[in-house]
């Protein structure tokens, strides 16, 4: 017994302990900034192809999709070694995707042909293009997975698309453009964010009806900085946390009041975020001052900013 | 010993009295600092952030920025005006009191100037508890720690004080020295701006900023605040002590001719 323990033990004490990471796609710079969660440091900077924004690994982090914009491709990155695997066909300038439930299938915005593409991961084959608004740009899946939304930029809209048909059942206006987009509470509820609006939209998913609107306001801050991009909630789904762009600000936002409990000062854009495996810690990226603002979940302040590349754009936690 | 003792007693004491036998002179300390966080601090807002600059390790609003300075502002402010006492006491006759008192002149006026220090670092207290109400907070032990960086900052101004006085006829005087000491001392430091920001408006500034002893005092209770210290601002700050106090003690050598005639 005492042999399986020390065994045990060894094995242990042989394996590195890996600590949770964030990954952040450099905009400018062609990079991915590897950043260890435990010590708040980049560990690792990654080349990719040009001008990489949306991330998002696969259901078992193996691997790490990447929307190489300017290179017209979804990269396929093994986040052990970094190094790229291959190119999926993309359309012309992905700039965000959302990977199905399935872990199969990735649904692209493709921001100057105005259509949303369908790649099987696995064939690494385009399964069908669906025409949508014009400068698309926001993902979202349903967790049933029967529904994707595309937010349309210039055309003002959320397109809802039936994953089994292909085809958009419903089409609602939202404010001036649209950014990103999450289905929240179990998928009862979609949230799309206005950037020039300055609003987030709620739609009841039944029925596609708006019922709400988030409005953000900063003390000394000139309205039309206030520009709304990225969120993401809490697992209890009570808490939203707003990326405010260049008014360099997230909003804490109660989702069942939908009032705006607060501001957290960041760095310069703020655009995306991603938590922590634990959901203590948020990581804003801030586009124009080329950091991520590590914020505490619970005491809601920013606690430090962590100097990456230029221009960091998406986020992604990897366990 | 005992006398040491009993005489240090005796002036922190008579400074305590003083200080709050005058509470327009506790409110005045306070009303200054808290003018430049709610009135000037609001209009130079910086709402969008201030760049980071160690020790801060993200970005902040200006309101937090300045609040360290705001402390050293008080010490300075109340530093000076306990030592320039120095010169009504001359005035008034107490202070032949004070230095013929048996004991070495170096203690007597290291009590005057601890005592000054004690009352000052209060009043600052008294400030940082008001922020936090304000909802500019530090951890606790940041608080603690800021203790003896304050004391020490106050025992810099108050050591400077007490060497100008020396020099000072009457108080009519005192007016001069708040124009062509305080001030600059405080304007020309960082209290009030980063070092980078002087640097963007000139070189010049950013130098006179960079040498000016009230700037290292500033950033030890800033880094203090943040349980972090930086060894140059404290070595700095110590050595301006020692010289301060040197010159104070010079200043009241009753050997020297000046003094002599005037004490």
């Amino acid at each position: 017994m005492r042999v399986i323990y020390a065994g045990l033990l060894t094995a242990c004490l042989a394996q590195p302990a890996l600590a949770a990471e964030i990954w952040v796609s450099n905009e400018k710079d062609d990079t991915l900034s590897v950043i260890d969660i435990d010590t708040l440091e980049v560990i690792r900077t990654l080349k990719t192809g040009e001008r990489p924004r949306g991330i998002t690994f696969n259901a078992d982090f193996t691997r790490l999709y990447i929307c190489a914009s300017d290179s017209d491709a979804v990269q396929v990155m093994d986040p052990e070694t970094g190094e790229i695997l291959f190119d999926l066909p993309s359309g012309e300038d992905p700039e965000q995707f959302v990977l199905h439930p399935d872990d199969r299938h990735l649904w692209i915005a493709n921001e100057d042909d105005a259509v949303t593409t369908v790649v099987d991961v696995d064939s690494r084959t385009v399964v069908a293009q669906i025409n949508v608004g014009i400068e698309p740009e926001g993902m979202a899946v349903s967790p049933d997975g029967k529904t994707v939304i595309t937010t349309s930029e210039t055309t003002n809209m959320a397109h809802w698309i039936d994953t089994e048909s292909h085809e958009i059942y419903a089409n609602t206006l939202v404010d001036s453009r649209p950014r990103h987009a999450e289905f929240v509470k179990d998928g009862t509820e979609l949230w799309v964010s206005s950037e020039i609006g300055g609003t987030i939209s709620v739609f009841d998913t039944g029925n596609q009806n708006e019922i709400g609107k988030i409005h953000f306001e900063i003390k000394g801050v000139h309205p039309d900085l206030i520009q709304p991009v990225g969120f993401e909630l809490t697992p209890d789904q009570k808490t939203a946390f707003v990326a405010l762009g260049p008014s360099n600000h997230v909003a804490v936002v109660n989702t069942e009041t939908l009032e705006v409990e607060g501001y957290i000062l960041t760095g310069r854009r703020v655009w995306h975020m991603a938590f922590s495996p634990d959901h203590r810690l948020l990581f804003t990226t801030n586009g124009v001052s080329g950091d991520v603002t590590v914020i505490d979940v619970a005491k809601r302040e920013a606690i430090k900013s962590i100097k990456v590349g230029r221009f960091p754009w998406g986020a992604a936690m990897r366990p | 010993m005992r006398h040491y003792v009993t005489a240090l007693i005796a002036i922190c004491h008579r400074e305590a009295l003083r200080f709050f036998g005058q509470r327009a002179r506790m409110i005045a300390a306070l009303v200054r600092p808290l003018m430049w966080l709610f009135v000037f601090a609001a209009g130079f807002r910086a709402a969008l952030g201030l760049s980071i600059t160690p020790p801060y390790e993200t970005y902040i609003s200006y309101e937090t920025y300045i609040v360290p300075g705001l402390c050293a502002m008080i010490l300075l402010f109340n530093g000076m005006q306990s030592s320039l006492s120095l010169v009504m006491d001359r005035e008034m006759g107490t202070m032949r009191l004070l230095l013929t008192a048996p004991l070495p002149r170096w203690w007597l006026l290291s009590c005057k100037l601890m005592a000054g220090a004690v009352i000052s670092v209060l009043q600052a207290v008294v400030f940082l508890a008001i922020c936090a109400l304000y909802g500019i907070r530090f951890s606790p032990m940041g608080y603690v720690a800021a203790l003896p960086a304050m004391f020490l900052c106050a025992l810099m101004v108050g050591a400077l004080g007490i060497a100008l006085s020396s020099t000072i006829r009457s108080l009519e005087n005192f007016a001069g020295v708040m124009n062509f000491v305080i001030f600059p001392m405080f304007f020309l430091s960082t209290a009030l701006y980063p070092l980078w920001k002087m640097a963007e408006a000139s070189e010049l500034l950013w130098w006179i900023c960079a040498i000016n002893p009230f700037s290292h005092g500033v950033e030890t209770i800033r880094f203090a605040l943040y349980l972090k210290a930086d060894p140059l601002d404290w070595a700095i700050t110590v050595a301006a002590v020692v010289v301060f106090m040197a010159l104070a003690l010079w200043g009241y050598d009753p050997g020297k001719r000046t003094m002599g005639r005037k004490g």
